[in-house]
């Protein structure tokens, strides 16, 4: 034993690629930036405090419950930083402060740490958490909108902007152009800029933390969806079209909640299929609901369906293609026929 | 490189997944140097995959290079020659890198590496004659698997449509292969006829990864040369990515052919050989002389001056080292083979055997991430070359579900190592997948 130097024997591979959690989530972070920027810039250094408020008691709460559980300290992994930051996203800018805390104890706690913590919970963290909010404090949650850039100028008006769904809805208030609404408008923190959040969204795809499948897919049935009820029952279809891509928590959803690892489906296949349920039942609730809730439903329902999703889209394995199918479907058949010569 | 050579093919089919390692070919263009001659080697009998050999060898007998010193009745097993001229100093057992514990002869070198006097050319003219020379070659895998060659050439005659060459060499930093194929394309070629010939295969593809364009040229214009319009050699440029070289993923990539779990490469018309092994069969029919040595790569970050060596089977390890200028930095950790699949040793007395392709030594204290909790991020499942999902594997193995482990494909796993390389979690994936199989076979077992 003296004379050995002792070596490190741990089986194959010996060599690791340069991507960890904590880079991936670094990279979230910087995905966020442009938004968060364009949130403060809009709805003013509210926004800072709202954040700075939900990401620190996310910090908080997932220090002392794993401590509490007497699991290993996981803040490294930076997971609760971007729950933070995406959380504040889901809130109007007049939150009160201590609402935006118990919205992030909601998330990390209740969603996250007692399932198991990261890449266990079964929902959405941020989202459940603004659901809860949305459930708990309606008030607050619905009604405190800021006018864009109405923080510079102590308008009172200034809180009272409908969002533009809500407007759109409405029909007698007047819209923001469609400029603005690519570039800033009344609504949550992170969704006020199409633009910003476009911007994280490429970023992500560049650096291969997200594969855009379900953005794409999810935008895209609502769009489909939206042209198709527009043509039916509005003047101008693309127009109408445009504000619902651009309008409610859409893309900030599409691009970077209905992308989180632990809630939507591994293969492709599976992405395809939740992110198209995700883009129905936005458009369902947004058309016949007569509510602005439509992004967050939508992808919490179908967190819930992603195991079931995984199951049926499992990959085949290698070699195994045509012998299992056709059996499948031999006794998939088989079993159709017996059920009708029953019915006889 | 831009030049075009006539007559190479491309693929057929892309590797499923993998991942982009870096090469790290850094004794490519390093000329094969012969070590000096160990003063002693240590040859294990079992060092193949199969039954092991017993010696036929007693302490203070005098051999030489190339005379039979274990050898074993079974058909999956190879026989083992001394690699050196001089004294048998012990029979007794050695502790193997995987763990197992083996028979090994140790013979101390006089030096001389005087050939034995019975080393004749085989008498090499029916397909039986030609599968006998093989065995007594003690032939096994030089790829890396160590399957006994005979065995894989004992095929029924006419099951084999086409024979693949391997010379993928998709591990990072192992340059054997390449060198193999720029310094003895000829064997290559000549070695490619004769098993074609008494073998009876139609076609021949020699494959090769896309990031050696000076290997694929000297092969494809010898092959034109010596196919002489018959057109059935041919070589073919793969994609660079790992892990190519896999027997099944060659295979696929070569014909488009996917061998199903359970079968074997000869079920889909393949024989899969590595170019080492083609090239030494040449050899041996011109001289006779059993393998008793070998080709590796000696690099990492902690060797002073990697370099391409043939050594003795046998030799020390540290004496290899030596040989390449010792170690400019401690080593943590030492490998034998490439870095996705070699094994890990705990110290550096211990032999070479006829299948490591390479001696790896690595400063860094350890390579390894710190592991995490999976964050289902996906990275495992598109970098399977098999189209599994190591994190739903992993969850089932957790809670031993067997019947969940069985549906996953668990059992079809080579062990590769591109779901644990890019795990950002830094998951032991391949011991997650050895231990599903485990308990496949337990539940089997049980049954």
């Amino acid at each position: 034993m003296s004379d050995e130097r002792l070596l490190t024997a741990s089986a194959s591979p010996h060599i690791k690629s340069p991507a960890t959690t904590s880079r991936i989530m670094l990279d979230v972070i910087i995905a966020l930036i442009p938004s968060l920027v364009a949130g403060v810039l809009i709805f003013g250094p509210r926004v800072l405090a709202v954040t700075g408020v939900t990401v620190g008691f996310c910090v908080l709460s997932e220090y002392l419950s794993r401590r509490a559980m007497k699991r290993s300290n996981t803040l490294g992994d930076l997971s609760a930083v971007v729950t933070g930051v995406i959380l504040a996203f889901n809130l109007p800018s007049t939150i009160p402060l201590w609402m935006a805390a118990f919205g992030s104890v909601i998330a990390i706690v209740v969603v996250k740490q007692m399932f198991g913590g990261i890449g266990q919970n079964f929902v959405n963290p941020a989202l459940l958490a603004r659901i809860v909010l949305m459930v708990s404090f309606p008030a607050e949650m619905l009604s405190g909108w800021a006018n864009a850039f109405a923080w510079r100028n102590d308008n009172i008006d200034a809180l009272s902007a409908a969002t533009p769904l809500a407007a759109l809805g409405d029909g007698a208030k007047e819209l923001p152009t469609l400029f603005q609404m690519f570039f800033a408008r009344p609504g949550c923190i992170g969704e006020a800029c199409a633009f910003a959040l476009i911007l994280g969204g490429l970023y992500l795809t560049v650096r291969g933390v997200v594969i855009p499948v379900i953005p794409f897919f999810f935008v895209g049935t609502v769009a489909v969806f939206m042209l198709i009820y527009g043509a039916a029952t509005q003047e101008n279809a693309l127009t109408f079209t445009l504000y619902q891509l651009l309008g409610g928590g859409l893309l900030l959803g599409a691009i970077f909640m209905a992308t989180d690892y632990a809630t939507s489906p591994l293969s492709i296949k599976g992405k395809i299929i939740f992110a198209v349920g995700c883009g129905l039942i936005t458009s369902v609730i947004r058309v016949f609901g007569n509510m602005t809730e439509g992004v967050s439903f939508s992808i919490i329902l179908m967190n819930i369906l992603v195991p079931h999703i995984d199951r049926l889209t499992a990959p085949t394995p290698f070699g195994v293609v045509k012998e299992k199918k056709s059996g499948k479907k031999k006794e998939g058949a088989e079993a159709a026929a017996e059920k009708e010569a029953a019915k006889a | 490189m831009g030049q075009k050579t006539s007559g190479v093919l491309t693929a057929v089919k892309r590797v499923r997944g993998g991942v982009r390692v870096s090469h790290n070919k850094n004794t490519a263009a390093l000329e094969t140097v012969r070590i000096p001659v160990p003063s002693r080697v240590v040859i294990p009998m079992q060092m193949h995959i199969g039954a092991p050999c017993a010696p036929v060898v007693n302490v203070g007998d005098n051999v030489s290079v190339g005379q039979l010193i274990g050898d074993s009745t079974a058909f999956v097993s190879a026989p083992i020659h001394a690699s050196v001229s001089g004294r048998v100093s012990s029979v007794g057992e050695i502790k193997l890198p995987n763990g197992n514990i083996s028979k090994a002869v140790t013979i101390e070198s006089d030096g001389e590496m005087r050939l034995w006097e019975g080393i004749e050319p085989p008498k090499v003219e029916t397909r039986e004659d030609f599968l006998k020379a093989i065995r007594s070659s003690g032939l096994v895998g030089l790829g890396g698997a160590g399957f006994p060659t005979h065995v894989k050439l004992s095929f029924p005659e006419g099951k084999i449509d086409t024979l693949i060459v391997n010379a993928a060499e998709c591990e990072p930093y192992i340059t054997v292969d390449y060198r193999e194929c720029i310094e003895n394309s000829w064997d290559i070629l000549s070695s490619i006829k004769t098993i074609k010939e008494l073998l009876n295969i139609p076609n021949v593809i020699i494959a090769v990864e896309n990031n050696k364009p000076d290997a694929i040229e000297v092969l494809s214009s010898i092959a034109s040369k010596e196919d002489e319009g018959v057109d059935e050699i041919k070589v073919m440029t793969l994609t660079s990515r790992y892990p190519q070289g896999a027997e099944k993923v060659m295979i696929q990539s070569a014909t488009g052919r996917q061998v199903p779990p359970g079968k074997l490469p000869s079920d889909v018309g393949c024989l899969v050989m590595n170019v080492g092994s083609v090239a030494f069969v040449a050899r041996y029919l011109k001289t006779g002389k059993p393998l008793v040595s070998r080709s590796l790569t000696v690099d990492g970050s902690a060797v002073a001056n990697p370099k391409n060596v043939r050594v003795p089977i046998g030799t020390n390890i540290g004496e290899i080292f030596d040989f390449c200028g010792g170690f400019k930095k401690e080593p943590k950790k030492i490998i034998t083979g490439g870095p996705m699949m070699g094994l890990a040793v705990i110290g550096t007395d211990l032999p070479i055997l006829k299948q490591n392709n390479a001696l790896l030594a690595f400063s860094e204290s350890d390579m390894l991430k710190k592991e995490g909790d999976c964050i289902r991020c996906g990275r495992c499942a598109f970098a399977c070359p098999f189209g599994l999902q190591p994190t739903v594997i992993e969850r089932y193995a957790k809670i031993n579900d067997i019947e969940g482990l069985e549906t996953s494909g668990a059992m079809i796993c080579m062990e590769c190592g591109s779901c644990a390389y890019s795990c950002p979690a830094g998951k032991p994936l391949v011991q997650t997948m050895r231990l599903a199989k485990h308990l496949i076979k337990e539940a089997g077992d049980k049954k």
